[in-house]
């Protein structure tokens, strides 16, 4: 453990692990999906062809389903960082998951409304919402500094 | 964890929509229902009534009348049809194939599975046989078998007519007969893809050169795809002996009974509209039939009120849409209709009895009874009354009634209830010749 620790501190910055390999896979569903989502609901819109809808709607949950255990875990990691000067970041990391996770689930109930009412302007803003806090939070998530291991 | 995250969203977002609970008084029967502002919430209002056996017990019936269980385990009976010799023909059977398109088809799904009978339908029709009429059949055969989701029934002229799920059937009916086998002759396919609505409903007009079939929508709002709905939510005309059909109205969501009011010989249906507007809209409706009328569905609902959810709308089609006759209630499920005549239910001798299946898509239970609309001079002349109650007990569902029929030349009421799987036979305060067998033109719907 201490020599870990001591070796790792010898290394560049770059080694640095931000997250466990695991968070990463994890978080690199929500990423996808949600910003899938966003195009699905986008040809909606145009196309009015309810299988975009139907896409947009397996792959909100998708992203909550995967999305669940990284705002878990992003939290136990906020909670152990509370009192160290890798709190902000961790807090923000958590936030845009907070955000994320619940536009997703808003827009899951939204996407289960039925034909036109399944996206509407609410829907894409939702989709908007959830693609970019996944985008922001794998930003920070895959930079390097240490925030849930 | 994560099915845990999703129910806790669930049930919070179940509890915001509980909020919306609707008005109860309004007023939404007869002519001209009250029709509140739209009312689209993020997650429908669902109340399922669970199911318990009547352990024993029965509905209850106006003073003087008797109700009385004919038939259990059953296997999902539906619609019932009264043969000239008095023999009872029940269709049991559950169709349907729409597939699970998107995760609230899922969760949906299995939240109203809650409010049905676990047994898989019978695909047959069973036929009872009280020749005393003591209310216990002397026979009760499997008349007909390996159907497919049978609804409609008709007699018309020494043919059985039975409507599968997907085609128009014809059997060879001699009076007595008790069991007839073979797969029968198509007279038409039915339209039949993913088939939402399942249920064609069938009626035979007097003169018996027309039959009429109800073809339910294939969605609640043409969230499956408009592509879809193409020779859907309409009423067709048949003629068996070409076996040529046609669009008789359209429009008309989900026209779950139909039956010729035997005063005018005017076709009349019970329709079931649309959900997830609002726990008071839209209300379900009966109506005469009138050809060639556009009712609606999609683009509006009671005339010419436009329903935001279907894209594109079609502003010059609603501008002929016209309303229904007479509404029922928002959410009550008609899916039986039988018209009343004779002497054999004193205050119950001219008008419309109707079986309303029951409610799930708002928190105050409506239906599960069979209402009695009363008719003068072959048009709805009041407000709908009760006639058979006690479906509900303690918030519980014993029973949900489907088809009724009425036979005017006993004077008994037959009733299909597909949650306790049982056949219901109301009688009057003096029933009318049940032992004897009567004229051919009895019992047809």
């Amino acid at each position: 453990m201490r020599l870990a620790t001591q070796s790792s501190m010898n290394r560049p910055s770059m080694s640095r692990r931000s997250v466990h390999p695991l968070h990463a896979i994890l978080l690199a569903f929500p990423i996808a999906l949600f910003a899938s989502a966003l195009l699905s609901d986008i040809i909606y819109l145009k196309s009015a062809e309810m299988q975009w809808s139907n896409f947009s709607a397996w792959l909100i949950i998708g992203a909550l389903v995967f999305g669940a255990p990284v705002l878990l875990w992003a939290a136990i990691g906020l909670f152990r960082r509370r009192r160290n000067p890798e709190r902000t970041r961790a807090l923000v990391y958590f936030l845009l998951l907070l955000v994320m996770w619940i536009a997703g689930l808003i827009n899951a109930f939204k996407h289960s409304q039925d034909a036109w009412s399944s996206v509407g302007a609410a829907g894409v803003a939702l989709s908007i919402v959830s693609a970019l806090t996944a985008l922001a939070a794998g930003w920070i998530a895959y930079s390097g500094e240490r925030i849930a291991r | 964890m994560s099915p845990r995250f999703l129910l806790t969203g669930l049930l919070a977002a179940s509890a915001l929509a509980a909020c919306s609970g609707g008005d109860e008084s309004l007023d939404q029967t007869g002519a001209s229902p009250k029709l509140p502002a739209l009312d689209e919430t993020l997650v429908p209002p669902m109340k399922i009534a669970k199911p318990q056996g009547w352990n024993g017990e029965i509905p209850t019936v106006p003073k003087g009348f008797t109700i009385t269980p004919v038939a259990t385990d059953l296997k999902i009976p539906r619609q019932i049809l009264v043969l000239p010799n008095g023999d009872i023909l029940v269709a049991e059977g559950s169709g349907g194939h729409a597939p699970k398109s998107r995760p609230k088809d899922v969760i949906a799904g299995y939240i109203k599975s809650l409010g049905k009978s676990s047994v898989k339908g019978g695909d047959r029709i069973t036929l009872l046989r009280d020749a005393n009429g003591d209310g216990k059949p002397e026979l009760r055969t499997t008349f007909i078998k390996d159907l497919d989701a049978p609804y409609g029934l008709a007699l018309v002229n020494g043919n059985l007519y039975v409507a599968n799920q997907g085609a128009l059937l014809r059997f060879a009916y001699s009076d007595g007969a008790t069991s007839i086998a073979g797969k029968g002759e198509e007279v038409t396919k039915l339209p039949s893809q993913i088939n939402h609505h399942w249920t064609k409903s069938l009626a035979a007009s007097p003169d018996g050169s027309k039959l009429y079939v109800g073809i339910g929508s294939n969605s609640n709002i043409g969230e499956r795809g408009l592509s879809l709905e193409e020779d859907r939510a309409v009423i067709w005309e048949v003629d068996p002996a070409t076996k040529a059909s046609r669009i008789y109205v359209s429009g008309i969501r989900n026209p779950t009974a139909l039956a010729f009011e035997p005063t005018s010989n005017m076709l009349w249906a019970v329709v079931n509209e649309r959900d997830e507007l609002g726990a008071e809209l839209v209300p379900d409706y009966l109506t005469s039939v009138k050809e060639g009328a556009f009712y609606g569905w999609p683009y509006s609902y009671w005339g010419q009120h436009v329903d935001p959810r279907v894209h594109p709308q079609k502003p010059d089609l609603v501008k002929t849409a016209i309303a229904p006759d007479y509404g029922l209630g928002s959410h009550v499920a008609p899916l039986g209709l039988s018209f009343a005549s004779g002497t054999g239910f004193p205050g119950f001798a001219e008008g419309a009895f109707i079986g309303e299946h029951g409610s799930w898509n708002r928190q105050h239970l409506a239906g599960y009874k069979v209402s009695f609309v009363p008719f003068a001079g072959g048009k709805p002349a009041g407000k709908p009354r009760d006639f058979v109650t006690g479906f509900i007990k303690d918030g519980r569902a014993r029973g949900r009634p489907v088809g009724v029929t009425y036979d005017a030349a006993r004077g008994a009421l037959w009733i299909a209830d597909d949650l306790s799987n049982t056949v219901w036979r109301v009688t009057g305060p003096t029933p009318l010749a049940l032992a004897s067998p009567v004229g051919p033109a009895a019992g047809q719907k």
